[in-house]
C-alpha cells in the first residue's frame, strides 16, 4: 500500500507488498518494527511457527531486508574492498555470506551477497550504510544504489520447502546451497536462491512488487499438503539462535551507530573472521585486523554457551568464578529441536579459560528468581541438520 | 538588616543562585527593576487574554539537576516536549523533521537518498560531543593560568576525560570545536535544505553565519540539552517560559528569600575594594554582605560599579568583551492558525519549528547583511507557535506566534535603531511570512517588535545579545567572561556574578547560576547541600 | 632489490628539502618533476614577450632556518635584495602608511600617537605569541595517544616554553589563540589602513574573512616564521622564486640527489599491502624502498595510489580535507613605472583601505562569485631586478584576494570579471595604471589548480585553518608523514607546518623517514 510520499507520516511504517496477505493472515494482530516496515512477530502460534520452519514450510516476509545494488565494470573490485570476503571470487550466480568493517576493523553490518551478473551484485543487511557504500565506491566505476523497494522478497524454509518448490512448478533439485536460478513467473521472473536464516533446508524467492501477491498465493496454495504456514519474526528469531546465526544490534552493535566507543567488536571478536581474506588485496579495516591477529589484542570472544535447566539465561551477566564481571549473554534459549538451553555471549578472552557463570533474572508471578548458574563454552551451530546441504534435496 | 546576599536582577540565573543560597540558609535579597520577574525568561500578557513568551521561548538546556534541587516542578513547572520542525522551500516543497525516526529518514529519502541514510550517523557524532561536553556545564572552569590545586585538579579531570577518548574520537572531537557548521554539515549530507535545518543550532543567537569557523560548537551548545532525557530535544514551558522564572521565585520564597520589583539598582557600593551591598535608583541602600549580579558583564562593571575601583587591564578587557547582539523577535497574537502553504494539512510539524531558509546560502546572505550594519533582508525566522500545544497561553482558537529572527545588528549603520528601522524590520519579516502563508496578515490582532535596542533597554541585555555575550571560544570556558575572572569572582571582593556572561553560557540553561552558587558557598564555607551531581549517563 | 632508496614525487621546495636532507644521509633518492625545471609553487616563467614574472609566490615569508642553514642555501647562490621590505598601506587619497622593518616595527604616514603606542604593543605582543609558536614548525606533529612515537621530552619542553611567557601573557595567548583578527583589530587600534593591511596580511592565501574566528592564528603562523634570522620577515630573493628553486636544486644535487624534470608520475605501485614504486606517465617503472610525496595528499592518495589500497574512512578524511583556494595572482607588463600616488614602488603596495574592505572582498566568494572591490598585495620585482622586463619597462606581480574556486558564473566569465575588478582597483589606487599596460595574465584558483596542481589552487596544498593544523593535517591518522601505506610518505605544504617556501614540511618528513629506518 502507497501513500503519496509527502503525506507518509499519516502512515510512518512502510507496508511491504505482502501486507494484503501477511495481516489478513495475522489473527493476533501482533506487529512489530523492522527497519521502518511493518513486520508480523507472531500470526498464530509462535510454538506451531516454528514448528512449521523445523517440520514442514514456512513463509516469512523478507521485504524489509534493506538491499543495495553494486553494478558497473568495477562492482567486483569494490566489494573486495568493502567487505571481509573476495567478491571477485564468487561465481555469477553465486551467494556468500559476508560482513564489512570501519576503518578500525569493527563491525558495521553482516549480510549476504548475491552475484547476478559479471557486473551486477546485490547486497542485502540489517542496517542503512549508503553513504558508507557510496564513499567506499569512490575511485571504483560502480554505481551503488539502494533498491529495499523494488524488491519483494520472501523466505520458504523447512524440510518440505524444496517439495513445496516442486509441487508449485519450480524445479530446484539440482540447485545446490548458496546458489540462485532464475525462472519465468506470471509476467516476469522469479529468482530463487537456496538461502535462509534458519539453519534447515530452505530457499529465498525474489521477484518484483507487482508479482508478490500471486506469488505468496501460489505459494500456499502448492504448500497447503506440507502444511505451509507464514511465520512471524518470534519464531524465525528462534530458529537463527538455534542455527547460531548473528543479528546486527541485537548481537554485536554496528560500529557507525555505537555512541560508546568500546561495545564495538572486529570479527576476531565475533568469532567470524573465518570469512576475512587476508589475500586478496586491501580491504576496509585490513590494516587494524592485521595488528590485531598479530598482537592478540582482541579483548572479547563471542561464545555459544550451554546452559543448565530450562529457564533462557535472556540479558545475563557472565561471571568468571562467580565474582569478575567477564561478559554477558546477548541471545537465550531453551531450543525445542535440540532440546538444549544455550546463549549467545560476549566474554572477555582473558576469562575464557575460567569457570564462567550466568547470573539469570527469571521473571516468576511478578518476582525475579536469581540463579547463579554454571555455563560452559560450546560449539555453534546448536543444530546443524544433513538435510540443509543435501543435494538433491531430500523429498520430506 | 544586612542581608548576607544581595542579588541583582530576577532572571533566571539570579534566582536559581538565589535559590541555592536560600537553601543553604543564606537570607538572601533579589532586587529587580522591572514592575516583574523573568528577565529573559518571561510571559507578560501584552494583549488581553494572551500570554507573551517575548524573550526566550522554548526550552531544553534548563538544567534538570536544578530542577529537581530547587524543585520546580512541585512550584509549577512542567515542560512539554515539542513536534519536529519544518522548512519550507522556495519551490514551494518542504523538508519535514519528525520525531518518529521511520517517518524522518522517508522525509529526508524524499530530497536525498544518500542523506536519508546519513543522518543516524550524523545524529550520533553529535552525541558523541555532546556527551563529552555536558559534564562540563556544572563545573567551574579552571584557570589554566594557575598552579592552585584546585585548578590543577580540575584541569587533570579534563585531561583525563580528554584521554579516555579513543585517538580517533579525540581528533574528530578538536576538528569538531574549531570547524564551521557549514563544512561539518558537507561532510554528512548533500541536500541544501537538509543542511539549512540542522544549521539553525548553530546560529541562533550568535554574530556568526553557518560558514564561520566555531559554529560547529554552537550547535553544540544548543543540541546538549534534553527534555526528560531525550538528549537534543526541545519543549515548551506550560504556561510561557516566564513559567520558569514564576517556579524559581516561588521556590526562593519558600526557602525564605526576598524578592523586590520595580526596584532598580543605581550603583553597587563599594568600600575598601570590597562590596557593602546595592545603591537603588531611588536612593534607598540594600546592605548585604555580598552582591551577585545577574546583569551581563559590561552593565555590571562599565554601568554599576566606580571604575576607580577596578584594575585597569580589568576594564579594557570588560570593554573589548563582545556582546553584539544578532537577533530580533516578533511575537504575534493571531486570530486564528495560520495557513502555509507549502506545508500538508494535519503535519504534526506545524507544532515545532518553522522556518523558510532552505540553503546554508541564504543564512550565510543574512549574516552578511548584519556584518554591513543591516538587518537582514531575507532573513532566517525560528517561527513557533507554541499554543498548538500548549492551551493555556491564548483564548481558545486563537494563537500565539514567536517569530525568532536573524539577523538584526545592535545598530543600524553605526546609528542606533529608530522606530522606522523597527517597522522596516517587522515589515521585512511579516513580508516574508506573508509570502508563505498568504492571508497571514490579516490574522494579525497585535503584535510587539524587538529589536536589539529593545532587548537592551526592556531587559537589560547590553546591545541586545541574547547570551549575555557572544559565544566563540575567545569568550568561552576559562576566558568567559575575562580571563583570570571565569570562576564567577570580581577583582571587587564579594561581588560576584551568576549571569549568562560566565561560564557555560547562555540558553535559558540555569548552570552559571548554579555554578556561581557552589561557588558562593564554598567562599563561605558553607557545606553544598542539596546540589545533586550532573547527571552523567554511563 | 631496488637501486634507489627513496623517489620523491614533486620538485617543489618541499621535495627538494626532503631529498637533500634524506640524500645528506646518504640515500639514494631520485626526485621527479612533472614540468620543464624544479620548484613546484616558487617556479617563476614568461608571460609576455620580454617579460617575466617571479612565479606564483613573489615575495618569501618563511624558509626554514635548518633547510637554509644545513643546505646552506646562501652557498648555492640564495641571496636577498632585502629580508625586511616594506609595506605601504595605500590610501586612496595618497594618504599612505609606510611600514618598515619586520611586520612593521615603525610607522611613517600621519597616524595618531594612541595608534602608534596601541601598535607597538600589539604588534610586540604578537610577535612574542609568535615566537612561542615557532618551534611547533620543526616538530612532527604529536599523536594524542599514549601510543608509542611522541618525543614527550620535546613535547614538555615546547609546553613549557608556551607557559613560560609569563601569566598575564599566557592568558592573553589563550584568549586570542582562536579569536579573529577583525575584533583583534577594532578593539587595539582605529587607524583602517593599518588595520586593513593587518587584516589582509592575516587571511593571506587563506579561505576566511577577517571575521571569520581562528584567523588571527593564521597571522602567527606566518609570524612565527623566518628568512635569515628575521622574524616576520618579508624577503625578495635575488633573481625571484626561481632563485630559490634553483639554490634548493643545486644544494640538492650537491648532496647527492637525481633529479628528472619532465617526469611525471602516473602511478604509485603497490604489492602486497607495501610501495614498491611509481609507474611514470611514459609507462616506465621505478622502484624504491620508498616513496614520498611532495605534491598535494589528496592528489597522493586518491589518484596517484588510488582509494582500493585505503580505508574509506581515511579516504573520506583526505577528501573532506578542504582545499579552496581563495587567492587569484596577477601579472602585469607595464611600459612604465606606475606610480601609486607617490608610493614608494620598491616597497610592498598594499590595497586594503580598511579590515572591512577585506571582509567585504571576501563574502561573493563563499557563494563563487566575484569580488566588486577586491583586495591585493602588489610587488613590482622589476623595480629591484631590471631583467625581468625590457629596460625602461615593468612587471607588477599582485595577489589578489578573493577570488572564487568554483565559480557559480564559469571560469572564463570569472576570470574575466576578475581581471576587470582588479584592475579598476588598480587604476584608483594608480590613476593610469591601464594605459601602461602591454600584457597580462590572471591566474584564478582553478588556474593555478590546473598549473601548479594544487587543489582548488589552495597554496598549501589544503586550507591552512585550525581543523586542519598540527596533527590533523592533513587528516587525522596520516599527520606523522608516514601515509597509511607502508612505504609511501607524504612531504608536501599539505603536512603540517604548511605552506610557504619555507621547506619544513620536506624536512620534517625526511627527519621521521630515516628515525623510521634506525628503528
Amino acid at each position: 500500500m502507497k501513500v503519496e510520499p509527502r503525506l507518509h507520516f499519516h502512515m510512518p511504517l512502510q507496508r511491504t507488498p505482502f501486507h494484503a496477505r501477511t495481516s489478513a493472515a495475522n489473527v493476533l494482530n501482533q506487529w512489530g518494527n523492522w527497519s521502518g516496515y511493518t513486520t508480523a512477530l507472531v500470526f498464530e502460534d509462535e510454538a506451531m511457527e516454528y514448528s512449521a520452519i523445523r517440520n514442514a514450510a514456512s513463509l516469512y516476509d523478507l521485504c524489509p531486508m534493506v538491499k543495495y545494488r553494486f553494478t558497473g565494470p568495477d562492482a567486483a573490485a569494490c566489494l573486495d574492498r568493502l567487505t571481509l570476503r573476495a567478491a571477485s571470487r564468487l561465481s555469477v550466480g553465486g551467494v556468500h555470506y559476508t560482513a564489512w568493517c570501519d576503518d578500525a576493523g569493527k563491525f558495521l553490518d553482516d549480510g549476504t551477497l548475491f552475484r547476478l551478473g559479471p557486473e551486477d551484485f546485490r547486497l542485502c543487511c540489517q542496517e542503512r550504510h549508503l553513504p558508507w557504500l557510496i564513499d567506499s565506491a569512490l575511485g571504483f566505476d560502480v554505481r551503488v544504489r539502494e533498491e529495499t523497494e523494488e524488491v519483494a522478497a520472501l523466505s520458504l524454509q523447512g524440510p518440505c520447502s524444496a517439495v513445496v518448490l516442486q509441487a508449485a512448478g519450480f524445479d530446484v533439485s539440482a540447485l545446490k546451497p548458496f546458489r540462485m536460478m532464475s525462472l519465468p513467473f506470471g509476467d516476469g521472473t522469479l529468482l530463487i536462491s537456496r538461502t535462509g536464516f534458519t539453519g534447515d533446508l530452505g530457499y529465498e524467492l525474489w521477484t518484483t512488487p507487482d508479482q508478490a501477491l500471486r506469488l505468496w498465493d501460489h505459494l500456499t496454495v502448492a504448500g497447503r499438503p506440507w502444511g505451509i504456514r507464514p511465520v512471524g519474526s518470534s519464531a524465525l528469531n528462534l530458529a537463527r539462535i538455534e542455527a547460531g546465526f548473528v543479528i546486527t544490534n541485537m548481537d554485536f552493535i554496528a560500529a557507525h551507530q555505537a555512541v560508546r566507543e568500546d561495545r564495538t567488536r572486529s570479527p576476531i571478536e565475533m568469532a567470524l573472521d573465518w570469512m576475512i581474506d587476508w589475500d586478496k588485496g586491501h580491504f576496509n579495516g585490513r590494516r587494524a585486523l592485521l595488528a590485531e591477529r598479530e598482537g592478540k589484542t582482541s579483548r572479547w570472544a563471542f561464545v555459544g554457551l550451554d546452559v543448565p535447566g530450562n529457564v533462557p539465561a535472556t540479558g545475563a551477566v557472565i561471571y568468571a568464578g562467580k565474582t569478575k564481571e567477564a561478559g554477558f549473554v546477548t541471545a537465550a534459549e531453551w531450543l525445542p529441536t535440540a532440546k538444549r538451553n544455550v546463549a549467545l555471549a560476549h566474554i572477555e578472552r582473558k576469562y575464557l579459560k575460567s569457570d564462567l557463570w550466568a547470573d539469570i533474572y527469571a521473571l516468576r508471578e511478578l518476582q525475579y528468581a536469581r540463579l547463579m548458574l554454571p555455563v560452559t563454552v560450546t560449539e555453534r551451530p546448536f543444530f546443524n541438520p544433513a538435510r540443509k546441504r543435501a543435494t538433491p534435496p531430500g523429498r520430506f | 538588616m544586612t542581608w548576607d546576599a544581595v542579588i541583582i536582577g530576577a532572571g533566571h540565573n539570579g534566582l536559581v543562585t538565589a535559590g541555592y543560597l536560600a537553601r543553604a540558609g543564606m537570607k538572601v535579597c533579589v532586587v529587580e527593576k522591572n514592575d516583574w520577574i523573568g528577565g529573559a525568561a518571561v510571559s507578560r500578557e501584552l494583549f488581553s487574554g494572551f500570554t507573551y513568551s517575548n524573550c526566550s521561548y522554548v526550552s531544553s538546556l534548563f538544567r534538570p539537576e536544578i530542577m529537581r534541587d530547587l524543585e520546580l516542578p512541585k512550584h509549577g513547572l512542567q515542560i512539554l516536549p515539542y513536534e519536529g520542525g519544518a522548512v519550507m522551500m522556495q519551490d514551494g516543497g518542504h523538508l519535514g523533521m519528525f520525531r518518529d525516526h521511520d517517518a524522518n529518514r522517508r522525509e529526508f529519502a524524499r530530497h536525498s537518498p544518500r542523506d536519508a541514510e546519513a543522518y543516524d550517523r550524523y545524529a550520533r557524532d553529535v552525541l558523541r560531543h555532546c556527551r563529552f561536553i555536558r559534564p562540563l556545564l556544572l563545573r567551574t572552569p579552571p584557570d589554566p593560568s594557575s598552579f592552585r590545586p584546585r585548578d590543577l585538579a580540575e584541569l587533570a579531570w579534563l585531561g583525563k576525560r580528554m584521554f579516555a577518548l579513543s585517538e580517533a574520537q579525540m581528533y574528530d572531537m578538536i576538528r569538531f570545536w574549531t570547524m564551521s557548521i557549514s563544512d561539518f554539515l558537507d561532510e554528512y549530507f548533500e541536500h541544501p535544505t537538509i543542511k539549512a535545518y540542522q544549521a539553525v543550532a548553530s546560529i541562533i543567537g550568535t554574530a556568526l553565519g553557518p560558514m564561520s569557523p566555531g559554529t560547529a560548537y554552537v550547535l553544540l551548545h544548543h543540541a546538549m540539552g534534553d527534555v526528560d532525557g531525550n538528549v537534543g530535544a526541545w519543549g515548551f514551558a506550560r504556561g510561557g517560559m516566564g513559567a520558569i522564572t514564576r517556579a524559581l521565585a516561588a521556590s526562593l520564597r519558600a526557602a525564605g528569600g526576598e524578592i523586590r520589583t520595580g526596584s532598580g539598582v543605581a550603583k553597587i557600593a563599594v568600600r575598601g575594594g570590597r562590596t557593602t551591598g546595592v545603591v537603588l535608583d531611588n536612593g534607598d541602600e540594600i546592605a548585604g554582605r555580598r552582591v551577585i549580579s545577574n546583569m551581563d558583564v559590561k552593565r555590571t562593571f562599565l554601568g554599576h560599579v566606580d571604575e576607580a575601583e577596578l584594575p585597569g587591564d580589568f576594564v579594557k578587557r570588560v570593554r573589548a568583551f563582545k556582546t553584539r547582539g544578532s537577533s530580533g523577535k516578533l511575537n504575534i497574537a493571531l486570530d486564528a492558525a495560520p495557513k502555509f502553504t507549502a506545508l500538508p494539512e494535519g503535519a504534526p510539524f506545524i507544532k515545532g519549528d518553522l522556518h523558510f531558509t532552505d540553503s546554508i546560502e541564504r543564512m550565510e546572505r543574512a549574516y552578511d547583511d548584519w556584518k554591513a550594519g543591516h538587518f537582514s533582508r531575507d532573513p532566517f525566522q525560528d517561527v513557533m507557535i507554541p499554543t498548538m500545544i500548549d492551551p493555556t497561553m491564548t483564548p481558545p482558537g486563537k494563537h500565539f506566534m514567536s517569530c525568532f529572527v536573524q539577523y538584526a545588528p545592535p545598530k543600524i549603520e553605526g546609528q542606533d535603531w529608530t522606530d522606522a528601522d523597527r517597522d522596516a524590520f517587522a515589515k521585512t519579516c511579516i513580508d516574508q511570512i506573508e509570502s508563505y502563508a498568504p492571508g497571514f496578515r490579516d490574522l494579525i490582532l497585535h503584535m510587539e517588535v524587538r529589536t536589539p535596542r529593545e532587548l537592551e533597554a526592556e531587559v537589560g541585555l547590553t546591545e541586545g545579545n541574547i547570551f549575555q555575550g557572544e559565544l566563540t571560544f575567545d569568550q568561552l570556558l576559562f576566558n568567559r567572561p575575562v580571563p583570570g575572572y571565569a570562576q564567577y569572582r570580581s577583582p571587587i571582593r564579594d561581588l560576584w556574578i551568576c549571569g549568562s556572561s560566565t561560564h557555560p553560557g547562555g540558553g535559558v540553561m540555569g548552570a552559571p547560576g548554579r555554578n556561581a552558587a557552589a561557588e558562593i558557598l564554598r567562599d563561605a564555607k558553607m557545606p553544598v547541600k542539596e546540589m545533586s551531581d550532573a547527571y552523567a549517563i554511563p | 632489490m631496488p637501486s634507489l632508496d627513496c623517489i620523491v614525487i614533486g620538485g617543489g621546495t618541499n621535495g627538494l628539502a626532503c631529498a637533500a636532507r634524506l640524500a645528506r644521509k646518504g640515500r639514494r633518492v631520485l626526485v621527479l618533476e612533472a614540468s620543464g625545471a624544479p620548484g613546484g609553487g616558487a617556479a617563476g616563467g614568461g608571460f609576455a614577450p620580454g617579460f617575466r614574472s617571479p612565479g606564483l609566490a613573489h615575495i618569501v615569508h618563511m624558509i626554514d632556518p635548518r633547510v637554509a642553514d644545513i643546505l646552506a642555501l646562501d652557498r648555492h647562490g640564495l641571496g636577498y635584495h632585502t629580508i625586511s621590505l616594506a609595506s605601504t598601506a595605500l590610501s586612496a587619497t595618497g594618504d599612505h602608511l609606510r611600514l618598515d622593518g619586520a611586520f612593521g616595527a615603525s610607522l611613517t604616514g600621519t597616524i595618531s600617537a594612541e595608534d602608534r603606542a596601541a601598535w607597538a604593543e600589539l604588534r610586540a605582543r604578537l610577535m612574542r605569541f609568535a615566537a612561542a609558536l615557532a618551534p611547533f614548525r620543526g616538530l612532527t606533529p604529536p599523536r594524542l595517544a599514549r601510543a608509542p612515537g611522541n618525543d614527550w621530552a620535546q613535547l614538555a619542553r615546547l609546553g613549557l616554553g608556551v607557559r613560560r611567557m609569563g601569566k598575564t601573557d599566557f592568558r592573553e595567548f589563550l584568549r586570542m589563540f582562536l579569536i579573529n583578527v577583525w575584533d583583534v583589530l577594532n578593539d587595539e587600534l582605529t587607524d583602517d589602513r593599518l588595520k586593513g593591511l593587518v587584516a589582509f596580511d592575516a587571511t593571506l592565501g587563506s579561505w576566511l574573512g577577517p571575521r571569520s574566528p581562528n584567523s588571527l592564528l593564521l597571522l602567527l603562523n606566518r609570524l612565527s616564521g623566518e628568512v635569515a634570522g628575521q622574524q616576520g620577515a618579508l624577503a625578495l630573493p635575488k633573481g625571484g622564486m626561481p632563485a630559490v628553486a634553483a639554490a634548493l636544486a643545486s644544494a640538492a644535487e650537491a648532496a647527492g640527489v637525481t633529479i628528472r624534470t619532465g617526469t611525471a608520475v602516473a602511478r604509485i605501485d603497490v604489492v602486497g599491502d607495501k610501495v614498491i614504486g611509481v609507474t611514470l606517465a611514459n609507462g616506465e617503472e621505478l622502484r624504491a624502498h620508498r616513496v614520498v610525496s611532495a605534491i598535494s595528499p589528496k592528489t597522493t592518495l586518491l589518484s596517484l595510489l588510488g582509494p582500493r589500497h585505503l580505508d574509506t574512512g581515511a579516504t573520506m578524511r583526505i577528501q573532506h580535507q578542504k582545499s579552496r583556494g581563495g587567492a587569484a595572482k596577477l601579472h602585469l607588463a607595464l611600459s612604465a613605472l606606475p606610480d601609486f600616488m607617490g608610493a614608494d614602488p620598491k616597497t610592498r603596495l598594499v590595497i586594503a583601505p580598511s579590515a572591512d574592505h577585506v571582509e567585504r572582498a571576501f563574502n561573493p566568494v563563499k557563494y563563487g562569485e566575484v569580488p566588486a572591490a577586491p583586495v591585493m598585495e602588489v610587488v613590482i620585482p622589476s623595480a629591484f631586478e631590471p631583467g625581468l622586463a625590457p629596460d625602461g619597462q615593468h612587471v607588477l606581480s599582485a595577489v589578489v584576494q578573493y577570488a572564487p574556486h568554483a565559480p557559480k558564473a564559469g571560469e572564463d566569465a570569472a576570470r574575466a570579471a576578475m581581471l576587470e575588478a582588479t584592475l579598476a582597483t588598480l587604476e584608483t589606487h594608480a590613476p593610469g595604471v591601464r594605459k601602461l599596460i602591454v600584457g597580462q595574465k590572471m591566474l584564478m584558483p582553478y588556474d593555478i589548480e590546473r598549473r601548479y596542481g594544487m587543489p582548488g589552487g589552495n597554496w598549501h596544498h589544503g586550507e591552512l585553518s585550525v581543523e586542519q593544523m598540527l596533527f590533523l593535517r592533513p587528516a587525522s591518522g596520516m599527520a606523522q608523514y608516514a601515509s597509511p601505506v607502508p612505504g609511501l610518505w607524504l612531504a608536501s605544504a599539505g603536512t603540517h607546518p604548511g605552506g610557504g617556501i619555507s621547506g619544513a614540511s620536506g624536512w620534517n618528513a625526511a627527519g621521521r623517514i630515516l628515525e623510521e629506518a634506525r628503528a
